[in-house]
């Protein structure tokens, strides 16, 4: 299945794009796509514990599993206000 | 036209504009109100030691409407006649400018200055937007809260913070 995923502030930065398209295998959770964008970018690994997950613009949990087409939203610690 | 109950906007913020939008909302819901409370959030020249500046706001504006529209529901589940709006700013920002703002609306003072407050710390625990500051000398993205809308522990905090 193919995904789009999104990246918010810092990172963005580290990924150098806001918007991807990654390949997965059928039943790939949220978590498996984060391991995958953090063993690419490895400083995306010190947000294992703290990055929130959107998909389809709702707020999931990593665990969720995802389907093909899925927008995938990745969001580091949030600073609104 | 009043603005939306829900704003996310690269313009200025009003705050009469916001205060207009709650009272229609309410004049249109009936609900006989005493209080209106509002809030501003500015820009602060000083951060951690720093002399800030600008900021620059960013969010994921469609699920930061949702969760603006979710602080909403908490809120009149905790107070029921409770009316409130929230806008946020997005962009470069000055210091002194002001990046949010709310305004909450009841029959009486106490529930309108208790939901504003909550607001806040609602937005700030869970509404998809980050600053990045910049300072003399360089620039930091800001990080606070983990958003996680279901965590009933952390909305209590900001229940807890509302009502001291």
């Amino acid at each position: 299945m193919h995904v789009t995923v999104r990246l918010f502030a810092r990172l963005r930065d580290i990924a150098g794009k806001s918007e991807l398209r990654r390949e997965l295998p059928d039943g790939a959770t949220a978590r498996v796509l984060w391991d995958s964008l953090a063993a690419e970018h490895t400083e995306l690994s010190g947000y294992r514990d703290t990055v929130s997950t959107a998909i389809n613009e709702e707020y999931a949990k990593m665990d969720h599993p995802l389907s093909d087409g899925d927008d995938v939203a990745f969001l580091p610690p949030v600073s609104g206000g | 036209m009043a603005a939306p109950q829900f704003l996310i906007t690269q313009e200025p913020l009003d705050v009469d504009q916001i205060v207009q939008t709650v009272f229609q909302i309410a004049k249109d819901t009936s609900i006989s109100n005493g209080a209106v409370t509002s809030f501003l959030g500015q820009v602060r020249g000083h951060n951690l030691g720093q002399q800030v500046l600008r900021l620059e706001y960013e969010a994921y504006e469609p699920l930061a409407v949702k969760a603006f529209a979710q602080i909403a529901v908490e809120s009149r589940d905790r107070w029921p006649e409770i009316t409130i709006a929230l806008h946020h700013r997005l962009g470069t920002l000055a210091v002194g400018e002001t990046s949010v703002a709310i305004a909450a609306a009841s029959p009486h003072r106490a529930e309108s200055f208790a939901a504003c407050r909550y607001a806040i710390e609602r937005i700030k625990q869970i509404a998809p937007i980050w600053k990045h500051e910049f300072f003399e000398g360089g620039d930091v993205w800001i990080e606070g809260a983990t958003a996680d809308p279901g965590d009933e522990d952390v909305r209590e905090d900001a229940y807890r913070l509302a009502c001291t």
